[in-house]
């Protein structure tokens, strides 16, 4: 049986969101519209009322089969900005764990009217596969799955790069650390790319590069000072112990003396750069803390642009849903 | 037949500055706040803050996030952000738009703004007022009421000079 292509899995016929599950497979037409969206949301959170009406009535299911409370905590405030009705759903302790199957617990959810499904695994290719099985009046997004993809961050950093920068043209840009367990920087590297920036570095040991990095787009640095030299923009990633299987560094201590973002490392970097981190920090382990808390630092900025980038994801895999499946049923008559 | 040129909105937007300044002299408001709904209804915000000599900043709003046809007609395009440069709580806010037809932008501006806060008063100001009232709000100050086919719309354009034209939409 064919599957249907990446393309028509996360767009519509008329080339609208319908999920959003990678960045790779996007035009760069539909990144900045994400982007442009997520401006307008961006001053609710400053106001009296907080809310918007673009998702009253609807239900938004949060599917955390991978424990995340800061990812989980945006996209339920993002949800709730919306207006929307928000469940969350501990997998880890409800029926799955009782034998229940995935699909199984997709069918009962479905049949809860949810409208949209916030989905985050361990396992990479998962939030897809649950794309390919749900119903499509239902909207995936994929928060986060396994070493894959995890969208909405790459777009968050997108938004606070554009935000700091002004735009992609011309721009340097570092990520540092552990690229290989790093779904952040897969996702990173192809929106910066799409979207248009001069040049995408990755800075790590050879121990924590993925195999098939040449064939993402970066370029890719060993020694760090290299890396760093008049970058623009140096995004530190967190060192993912609990995705490590086998020793891949000899010590965090020994990470940090040779990878660890200090402010004499950074001082190769061109003198306006900022710099970003996905969070939780590792303070000592891959960021000094004079770094992150220090005046280049816009890590807290991503959190707060990082609710108005969900919000606007949401909002446009929702955006004329209705037409759509009116078209769909017209279609299919 | 209408006249829709430069010089005719000209002149219509000088009545409308009279008709305001007399709305509010009779309100005893003397600080109004203008705040403009995108994209036309800023254009004429901007002239009215002009001829009325306003010194305080402009808001302007952009309902997208508000509209009651977001599920059938998705999302504008080209979203802008709102911006309120003032305290909405007690203040006098002059809702200017270009065109009110139906009366659902307003509605959905209104709830807009009481996002903000809680405004002392709203006065509605419209340079064109086509009827076909679906919501039952009507224009304090209005540039011109247009008599139009059920298949025609007025468009303003702009921002310099100010025109408009009547349109007729495909069966």
């Amino acid at each position: 049986m064919s599957q249907p292509s990446p393309d028509t899995l996360q767009l519509t016929g008329s080339g609208r969101l319908r999920n959003f599950l990678t960045i790779d497979a996007l035009p760069r037409s539909i990144l900045e519209e994400i982007l442009d969206t997520a401006a307008s949301f961006v001053d609710v959170g400053d106001r009296s009322i907080k809310k918007v009406p673009l998702l009253r009535g609807k239900t938004v299911i949060n599917l955390f089969f991978e424990p995340s409370t800061r990812t989980r905590t945006t996209f339920e405030l993002a949800a709730k900005r919306l207006s929307a009705d928000v469940l969350n759903m501990d997998i880890a302790r409800s029926s799955t764990s009782k034998g229940e199957t995935l699909m199984d617990m997709l069918r009962n959810l479905e049949a809860m009217s949810a409208d949209m499904f916030v989905v985050r695994h361990g396992d990479s290719g998962a939030v897809d596969y649950i794309a390919r099985h749900a119903t499509p009046e239902v909207a995936i997004i994929n928060a986060g799955d396994g070493r894959h993809a995890h969208p909405t961050q790459a777009m968050l950093d997108m938004y606070t790069i554009r935000h700091y920068k002004g735009g992609f043209a011309g721009l340097k840009v570092a990520i540092v650390g552990d690229i290989l367990h790093s779904r952040v920087a897969r996702s990173e590297i192809h929106a910066l790319n799409i979207l248009g920036a001069e040049e995408v570095r990755v800075v790590a040991p050879r121990t924590l590069l993925p195999a098939d990095i040449d064939s993402l787009g970066a370029k890719v640095f060993t020694r760090l000072e290299d890396g760093l030299r008049d970058a623009d923009v140096v995004i530190a990633l967190r060192l993912q112990k609990e995705r490590m299987s086998a020793a891949l560094l000899p010590s965090e201590s020994e990470f940090f003396r040779l990878y660890g973002l200090t402010n004499e490392r950074l001082a190769v970097a061109h003198p306006d750069a900022i710099v970003m981190h996905p969070g939780p920090i590792n303070r000592g382990v891959e960021i000094a803390s004079e770094v992150a808390d220090g005046p280049r630092a816009v890590i807290l900025h991503q959190v707060t642009f990082g609710i108005a980038v969900r919000m606007a994801v949401m909002s446009l895999c929702m955006s004329g849903r209705e037409t759509e499946r009116e078209a769909a049923h017209a279609a299919a008559r | 037949m209408t006249d829709l040129s430069s010089t005719a909105i000209d002149a219509r937007l000088a009545r409308m500055a009279d008709d305001l300044q007399q709305h509010l002299a009779a309100r005893n408001i003397t600080d109004p706040a203008l705040v403009g709904i995108h994209t036309g209804g800023v254009w004429v915000a901007e002239e009215l803050h002009r001829r009325l000599a306003q010194t305080g900043p402009l808001g302007t709003l952009d309902i997208s996030f508000y509209r009651d046809d977001f599920s059938r007609r998705g999302l504008h395009p080209s979203v802008r952000p709102s911006a309120l440069p003032f305290e909405v709580e007690n203040a006098h806010i002059v809702l200017v738009d270009d065109v009110l037809m139906s009366g659902r932008t307003i509605r959905a501006a209104l709830n807009l703004l009481f996002d903000y806060g809680r405004p002392a008063s709203i006065t509605l100001a419209v340079l064109f007022d086509i009827g076909r009232r679906e919501m039952p709000f009507a224009a304090d100050v209005c540039g011109e009421h247009l008599a139009l086919a059920p298949d025609q719309r007025v468009e303003l354009r702009g921002p310099a000079p100010l025109e408009a034209e009547i349109l007729t939409l495909k069966a």
